[in-house]
């Protein structure tokens, strides 16, 4: 079996170029199947299953998404393979952008949308740089200048990475994607694997469900913010 | 500096590094003239909690210094051919298709005929893998498996009339950023080119400080056209309808054509569609016929492009405020 790491900010298009992608191979005759993860809700199953593709969610919940990723990831692939899947894809939203669910071995997708700015490359971290594929959405409604802009910057932050323009209303790009799914590597053992980036090293007394504010709340490792000294006259 | 790993080290001295360091916003880069200098001289706070770490760093910057020269030109395309496919009944087509820079072909048939699929097939360069069946070659040969599916491997850029601009730039702004991630050996003057071809072509003039999002409808397609023709490096351009107001569409098929791309020209538009060297008749998913311009046609044409020069003169007439029963001599009878 194959497994795809698809990552992407909210609302980036995800879930209907996976939907468009995922078809393609269906109509084949492969066998493919979906995990999603999630925070707090999502309706995406529905759209999965409507589609015919067997779907797993994971909510998160008040656990860091990654942490719970990374430590769901084996029982989804086992799952995956309990379901006789050629390729399972793993959907997850990147929320604060720090980390980013690729794991070596495994093809990396990280999706984003062309109508956030021409910055957002710099500012969505590892799920970009650190992905095989970059999907670049909602680019058939902004100029053709402003797209290759866009993949500049892209190439700016991960020059390695393939980009493709595509669009999940029409479909229009979703077949080249199925044909790079479909090349992915396979078998790839999970266990003892290592993800791409790390998750964040600290464990502060938030993580653990605190809410006051002020220092005598603040335990276990704290990062301050650096203020510059204000010049004096 | 680890001295025996010299080879991972990377120099600082370009300017583009400094871009780098802004981009990213990384602590100044002081006198330090290596990437790993730099980094051993940073305090361990922040090596260990600002989210790098050495190799990262060093992969960054690689990156960004790749990005610019990996935009580099390539070599011009002399020849673009499209072999027969099937139709939807899986019947063979009849045209192989060979379209060369400089050449305007028009596409035209009902909803649902397949002129999306047969752009679709030049745009990810079809082999034989797509529901037609059809063969794209560049200059005679098949493409290099490496730049199919990638956006940089796409020869095709696109201009469609669900296009706007979106970023919050005036205009020189973001030509100049365009220009810049082509590595254009003088941004500024091609950013003055494309300007003055645009306003050249747009009913009403606008300015290098206009805000891009402030643009009207038909200068931001002239914007886009102009930008197309001259900054962006794909060598075919595919356009679904142009607009006939606000944009001098005869004007802009010339830019392109004087640039040396291949057009292929989605209309219904009398006067667009007779403009080309030929026109494909597309049915059922695929060419039916490939009919060049007639005498007869290409004299309608001229009668057409008078028509058109006029119903301009009056358009801006109009903007103007005038009325328009005081001039028999540009009030035509249609």
């Amino acid at each position: 079996m194959k497994l795809v790491t698809v990552a992407g900010p909210p609302s980036s298009g995800k879930t209907a170029i996976i939907v468009k992608a995922l078809g393609h191979l269906q109509r084949e005759g492969r066998r493919v199947g979906v995990v999603k993860f999630d925070c707090l809700a999502s309706h995406d199953a529905e759209l999965f299953r409507a589609a015919g593709i067997p779907a797993l969610v994971g909510l998160s919940g008040n656990f860091c998404p990654d942490h719970y990723f990374t430590t769901n990831i084996e029982d989804c692939f086992a799952w995956g393979r309990r379901q006789d899947l050629a390729l399972l894809v793993s959907e997850s939203a990147g929320l604060c952008n720090r980390c980013a669910p690729h794991i070596r071995g495994h093809l990396a997708v990280c999706v984003l949308d062309q109508l956030a700015g021409v910055h957002t490359p710099l500012k969505v971290g590892p799920m970009l740089k650190t992905a095989d594929l970059v999907l670049v959405t909602k680019g058939d409604i902004v100029s053709q200048a402003e797209r290759e802009v866009f993949a500049f910057r892209v190439r700016q932050v991960n020059a390695r990475a393939r980009l493709l323009f595509v669009n999940g209303i029409t479909g229009q790009g979703s077949w080249e994607v199925s044909r790079l799914w479909d090349e992915a590597p396979e078998d790839t053992p999970l266990t003892g694997g290592r993800l791409r980036f790390p998750v964040p090293s600290a464990v502060c007394s938030y993580c653990l469900g605190e809410t006051a504010i002020g220092a005598e709340h603040q335990h276990g490792t704290v990062r301050k913010i650096q203020i510059p000294e204000a010049e004096s006259h | 500096m680890n001295s025996h790993e010299p080879a991972l080290d990377v120099e600082l001295d370009e300017a583009r590094s400094a871009h780098f360091f802004r981009m990213n916003h990384l602590p100044s880069r002081g006198a330090h003239r290596s990437l790993r200098a730099w980094w051993e001289a940073q305090p361990w706070e922040y090596r260990t909690d600002g989210g790098w770490d050495y190799e990262r760093l060093r992969d960054g910057l690689l990156s960004f210094l790749a990005a610019t020269k990996g935009s580099a030109d390539r070599a011009p395309l002399r020849m673009l051919e499209i072999r027969r496919g099937r139709d939807k009944s899986g019947q063979p087509e009849k045209f192989d298709l060979v379209l060369r820079p400089g050449e305007v072909v028009c596409l035209v048939g009902p909803t649902g005929a397949g002129k999306s699929r047969l752009l679709a097939d030049i745009e990810c360069l079809a082999q034989g893998d797509t529901p037609t069946g059809r063969v794209v070659l560049i200059d005679g040969e098949r493409p290099q498996p490496e730049t199919r599916f990638t956006g940089d491997g796409q020869i095709v850029a696109q201009i469609t009339q669900n296009m706007n601009f979106v970023m919050d730039l005036t205009v020189a702004e973001f030509l100049k950023l365009h220009a810049e991630s082509r590595a254009i050996a003088s941004p500024d003057s091609a950013v003055r080119s494309v300007l003055e071809a645009a306003v050249s072509m747009a009913g009403e003039p606008f300015g290098p400080s206009t805000p891009l999002t402030q643009l009207s409808g038909g200068q931001s397609r002239a914007l886009m056209i102009a930008d197309a023709a001259f900054l962006s490096p794909k060598p075919v351009i595919l356009i679904d309808e142009i607009e006939n107001a606000g944009v001098d569409r005869t004007r802009a098929l010339e830019f392109f054509v004087d640039q040396g791309k291949i057009v292929l020209l989605s209309t219904h538009d009398p006067l667009l569609a007779l403009s080309g060297v030929r026109r494909l008749v597309i049915r059922h998913g695929a060419v039916q016929e490939v009919i060049e311009p007639s005498a007869t046609e290409k004299a309608l044409r001229q009668r057409l492009a008078g028509i058109d020069r006029q119903l301009s003169a009056l358009r801006e007439r109009l903007r103007s405020g005038e009325r328009l029963d005081s001039d028999p001599a540009t009030t035509p009878a249609l």
